[in-house]
């Protein structure tokens, strides 16, 4: 791994109390691209956006966040304001929403550039141009003047992905970002997104609940169950031996490109609620493996060299499969 | 655009049509004017003769046909009472009724608007339950009520302040409170709920996540949004600036447009009450109309909407 970035320690969220995310450690290397995988509550989310400090005030967040040699974790707000666009950008789910509809774009795409390049009228204008043109919207001194609502989905999540590169971030944080488009243009937004990756050099998060996008754009994976990483693995050894009876399941309900048709096989039961959690491995009542064994909680197995699964049967099945 | 004002416009001459109308009907089936202003014991003849003088004696829809003619004609008739001009009459009580009702809305403004903001930025601290109980007392606590408990105080009782008249800036003081206070309640419960809404959707945590400071996101992001339906209520307060006042003009004796209304009313004083029912109208689609092209201007969603003409 190369040249640590960001590095999450023991980061734990409560709202009201019920748990969200109940200890996550996790790294990242400057410029890697790393998937976060897991159904909807698994924690995904708020897992970046508690370490940006963007839950609302009903959330208590505990742990360590480091980016380089700064704690984020309760820092200042004014240190917080530098983070946020300048040096980790995020965008979201739905562009729609997610832009303020009674602002041109061009000028929340200039209000970034104002904040963290210091860059003033017309140069903050012909940077937002630049910036629009490298994000593929055509005809881009005209679409800066628009509204959100004038623009197409695909176009709005391109004008939040120029607003990220606003500030020349060493992260992106893109949270589910081609969940609310349609699948061709889907393709579009992940292309640019790697490209822009390439270009660039910045870290990638990419939050998905679909495996397939990850394993296209992603060098590592990290798979998420119930506000805990389950699973984490340089992406070709986890498609190959997953450990994780979850991430096992997960890839089971994965259609096959080649070979016989087959029926997919869907994980029994469902997603425990945060309030009501089992003791120990909370994927145990889902578990045809499970037994004594999984009322602990499972500490992290070494499987291979960067693959880890918190499971204390890993290592046996591992053997096993292979 | 054009085509939508014209639609607007249009709309707006029939709801004051319609107001007109209504008001016209109703006056006329709830007692005879002759009866009131001539008392019942005044002979046969003497009521025959004012009928016929104010053409009461014609069926209602040829009264109604004339009244919009001469209405047409700019016409509103005349006083039954002092047989001066109704319009004139009118136009002398406005002043004295917006003397009040302007500083009234402009405290409502003031005072609503940032306690709304304040409480809305405070959820549930202490602060915001101290405001939205004032802005709940301020909008079930009728204002013939709070107008006589603050005479009560600081007329009565503490002695500081006039109890009715119109005898200098001092008198304005307690018509303006009674006024302003429950408006104040209103705006600052609608702009709390409107920045709360606001402040839940996704477009400020990307305002945030941007590294925009809180408070430019409030005020870049979140107030220009919240403004949309700030501004209706607004609109409702500056259409009510000519009739708003009828209670508390009653209560502190004050000569304005309200206390004309009652006394025309109890007078059967047809032409003055039909005269300031007009203007009432006239003022509250005025203001609707200002702000149904305010939302085009805070929101360019509305914006487009328009402009296609629907």
């Amino acid at each position: 791994m190369g040249e640590s970035l960001v590095s999450l320690r023991d980061l734990q969220v409560r709202f009201n109390g019920v748990p969200a995310l109940r200890g996550v450690d996790l790294d990242l290397a400057k410029g890697e691209a790393v998937g976060l995988v897991g159904e909807s509550g698994s924690g995904k989310s708020v897992t970046w956006l508690s370490a940006l400090g963007l839950l609302p005030n009903t959330a208590v967040t505990t742990g360590s966040v480091r980016l380089g040699n700064t704690e984020l974790l309760d820092a200042p707000a004014a240190t917080l304001d530098d983070v946020r666009g300048g040096r980790i950008a995020m965008i979201f789910q739905d562009p729609a929403s997610a832009l303020n509809p009674v602002q041109r774009v061009g000028r929340q795409v200039v209000e970034a550039l104002r904040l963290h390049r210091g860059m003033d009228g017309a140069q903050a204008w012909a940077e937002a141009r630049r910036l629009f043109e490298l994000v593929g919207i055509p005809d881009a001194g005209r679409r800066l003047e628009v509204y959100p609502h004038e623009m197409s989905g695909g176009q709005n999540q391109r004008v939040m992905i120029a607003m990220a590169l606003a500030g020349q971030p060493e992260l992106l944080v893109a949270d589910e970002p081609t969940t609310a488009l349609d699948a061709t243009i889907q393709a579009q937004i992940l292309d640019l997104l790697r490209r822009l990756q390439q270009e660039t050099g910045m870290a990638l998060v990419l939050i998905s609940h679909d495996l397939g996008v990850v394993a296209d754009m992603c060098s590592r994976v990290a798979v998420m169950y119930a506000g805990r990483i389950v699973e984490q693995a340089p992406t070709d050894l986890l498609f190959a031996h997953p450990a994780h009876p979850y991430t096992q399941g997960l890839l089971g309900a994965l259609p096959d490109m080649v070979g016989p048709k087959r029926r997919l096989a869907a994980i029994p039961g469902s997603v425990p609620e945060p309030w009501n959690l089992p003791q120990g491995c909370a994927f145990a009542p889902r578990c045809e493996h499970a037994d004594e064994a999984c009322l602990e909680m499972p500490a992290f197995v070494d499987i291979e060299d960067g693959h880890i699964a918190a499971c204390v049967h890993a290592t046996a099945r591992v053997r096993e499969l292979a | 655009m054009l085509r939508y004002l014209a639609l607007r416009l249009a709309r707006a001459a029939l709801t004051i049509v319609l107001v007109v109308t209504f008001a016209f009907v109703v006056l006329r089936l709830s007692g005879d004017p002759a009866l009131i202003i001539m008392s019942p014991e005044a002979p046969e003849e003497a009521i025959q003769a004012f009928r016929h003088a104010w053409g009461l004696d014609q069926p209602i829809w040829i009264q109604y046909i004339d009244y919009f003619t001469a209405i047409a004609q700019g016409d509103l008739g005349v006083s039954f009472r002092d047989g001066r001009p109704a319009l004139q009459l009118v136009a002398e009580r406005i002043p004295a009724t917006l003397i009040l009702t302007i500083p009234a809305l402009l405290l409502k403004i003031c005072v609503g608007i940032p306690a709304g903001i304040h409480a809305a930025l405070h959820r549930n601290s202490t602060t915001d339950r101290l405001v939205m109980a004032a802005a709940v007392a301020g909008f079930t606590v009728p204002s013939f009520v709070l107008g006589l408990l603050l005479v009560l105080l600081f007329a009565v009782q503490l002695g500081w302040l006039p109890s009715g008249g119109q005898e200098s800036w001092r008198s304005m003081i307690l018509p303006v409170i009674t006024l302003g206070f429950g408006g104040a309640g209103v705006l600052a419960r609608f702009t709390r709920s409107a920045m709360l809404e606001v402040l839940g959707q996704p477009y400020i945590r990307t305002a945030l996540a941007k590294g925009v400071p809180w408070h430019r996101v409030v005020r870049g992001h979140a107030l220009p949004n919240a403004a949309i339906p700030t501004v209706t209520v607004v609109g409702f307060m500056v259409g009510s600036l000519i009739a708003g006042a009828v209670v508390v003009e009653s209560v502190f004796s004050w000569p304005g447009v309200g206390r004309l209304l009652v006394v025309s009313v109890s007078n059967r004083d047809l032409a003055v009450v039909q005269c300031i029912l007009l203007l009432v109208a006239s003022t509250m689609v005025v203001s609707n109309l200002i702000v149904d092209l305010l939302y085009g201007v805070l929101d360019p969603r509305l914006r487009a909407g328009a402009s296609g003409g629907h």
